[in-house]
């Protein structure tokens, strides 16, 4: 008997909803089998912490006297983008400082960027903001210096483009000699460790891998307050390849998530910095996922052991487009703590925080239980496997200069 | 038999004078050097195991404390911040002594500084910068 949103956030206002995290959904499938689970439980939530390096923060200042119309614009010396208007800010999670010397001297360290700005404005530090401008008669001010502080700011929240990617690569080191450095993290030279950065059977879109609940005003868990599903994220796949339980076999489908960051914490939201890389922003997202069906009791009743990630070498294969996966293995032995790859043994080490996700998901449980988050209806679900939409490369044409084009 | 895992600051005006061969000669003690510098401040910073008779070694210690080396035990070297870790993980295959590690059942990542010998290779790899030393 299938379910609608309206029936169980009914149930959630009078108390009544069933709640399970997905983790725990694993175990209510295995003793009840899929029917029952689905009669029973109305809601399975899930959770994720790890890197989401394309996100960012979009601030409004309020206007200044004169006014100004900001051009060039620095927090905390790290360039944001104000070609928008008049006082609107986006500072992107990756950003750095232009003195910072990055990788010149290698591998740098990224001590600070656009990630540790958010990070410290929803922490309620002041953060200092110098902007210029070349004045106009509606905006004259050409020059400003001064400290803002979250409090202060008409709007201040996270848009980012591409986050809780849905399944991810495993990343390796070919290389026989060198150390690489990667968003991945350091990877031993000679297959010396390997790094992955999914939560496997407690992460959103692995536990509905068609995304039949997940769209455009899907309400979630996003830095430790509320947030919604804006859009695809960039880069979604959904026409990756699927095992045959419909899981991807790689990194597909992704959220474009919007939140308010003066209801977040910073224990959801950690400006990280990748030796070697750049800045990062960790983020904890949780997405709830209504029972609606049997189909998707036996969704988000998947484990670690049914969910495989590719084998990538960072050094060669990844960087240059050079070949493929060098082979799939599964969440449960990534998990296990070594892998096998070409015949040898492989150290893993996650980025993405499992306790931390589990703690997401058990917090999102928790508010729903308490009446306090509804689930939203999607007004759009964001594209399927039957959509066609792929992934592709730029693809790069000569320039014409007599053409028109600049 | 005794074995003390420690960090030793000479002060500038003692960093020509041979302390590790009296500690050998004098005491009897056998050594292992994990790491060894000098600051910009000219002051001189060792991390060495010592092993040998449990009177000696303290002995030995008390000598070169005497002198104005100044002694601190190794696992105070390396320390975590548990209010920036967030138990990524980043560390774990950094690690050459296993210090840090994840317990397999529960998923947490563990810190324990009795296996730590101040390599300080996880300082500069953990995303959260939570691995913090004093010098």
């Amino acid at each position: 008997m299938p379910k609608t949103y309206a029936e169980i956030n009914e149930k959630i206002r009078a108390g009544e909803a069933v709640v399970v995290t997905a983790e725990e959904m694993i175990d209510v499938v295995a003793e009840d089998g899929v029917e029952k689970a689905a009669e029973h439980v109305d809601v399975v939530t899930t959770g994720t912490f790890g890197p989401m390096c394309s996100s960012g923060a979009m601030l409004n200042t309020g206007h200044t006297t004169p006014r100004m119309r900001y051009q060039n614009v620095w927090l905390n010396e790290v360039p944001a983008y104000s070609g928008i208007a008049a006082v609107d800010v986006f500072i992107g999670a990756t950003a750095i400082p232009e003195n910072d010397p990055a990788n010149r001297d290698h591998p740098g360290l990224f001590n600070y960027g656009g990630a540790h700005v958010i990070e410290e404005l929803i922490d309620g530090r002041d953060v200092r903001m110098v902007a210029d401008s070349y004045g106009t008669d509606c905006y004259p001010r050409r020059k400003l210096d001064t400290l803002i502080n979250i409090e202060d700011l008409n709007q201040a929240y996270l848009l980012n483009p591409r986050n809780a990617y849905q399944n991810y690569g495993v990343a390796i080191n070919l290389n026989p000699d060198r150390d690489i450095y990667t968003y991945m993290g350091v990877l031993q030279a000679d297959l010396g460790s390997a790094t992955y950065c999914s939560a496997g059977q407690l992460s959103p879109l692995l536990n509905d891998p068609y995304y039949r609940t997940i769209g455009i005003g899907t309400r979630v868990f996003l830095g430790g307050g509320v947030g919604y599903v804006y859009f695809e994220g960039t880069q979604h796949n959904p026409t990756e390849a699927r095992s045959g339980n419909g899981v991807p076999m790689g990194g597909a489908g992704t959220l474009g998530l919007v939140g308010d960051m003066k209801q977040m914490s910073t224990r959801y939201v950690a400006g990280v910095s990748m030796y070697g890389y750049g800045v990062s922003l960790s983020l904890g997202v949780g997405v709830p996922i209504p029972i609606l069906d049997v189909d998707m009791a036996r969704y988000t009743a998947v484990r670690d052991d049914e969910i495989v990630a590719p084998i990538l070498d960072y050094s060669r294969n990844y960087p240059y487009n050079e070949g493929g996966a060098l082979g799939h293995v599964s969440y449960a032995q990534l998990k296990s703590g070594s892998i096998e790859v070409e015949g040898k043994s492989v150290p893993t080490a996650p980025l993405s925080s499992y306790v931390r996700a589990v703690e997401i998901a058990t917090t999102l449980k928790e508010w729903i239980l308490a009446g306090e988050f509804l689930l939203g209806e999607p007004t759009q679900l964001i594209p399927s496997a039957d959509s066609g939409q792929g992934f592709k490369r730029i693809k790069e044409r000569p320039v014409n200069n007599g053409g028109g084009a600049r | 038999m005794a074995t003390r895992r420690i960090v030793m600051h000479f002060p500038q005006t003692m960093i020509d004078e041979p302390i590790i061969s009296r500690l050998v000669r004098v005491y009897d003690l056998e050594f292992n050097i994990l790491r060894a510098s000098i600051t910009p401040k000219q002051e001189g910073l060792m991390i060495l195991v010592l092993e040998g008779d449990e009177s000696k070694l303290a002995a030995a210690l008390d000598e070169v404390q005497q002198k104005g080396v100044r002694i601190e035990p190794l696992e105070k070297e390396v320390t975590r911040n548990d209010d920036r870790c967030t138990e990524c993980g980043a560390c774990i295959t950094i690690c050459p002594t296993h210090a840090l590690a994840m317990e397999p059942d529960t998923r947490h990542v563990v810190f324990d500084p009795d296996k730590c010998i101040a390599c300080e290779l996880c300082v500069p790899v953990c995303p959260p910068r939570a691995m913090e030393t004093p010098f």
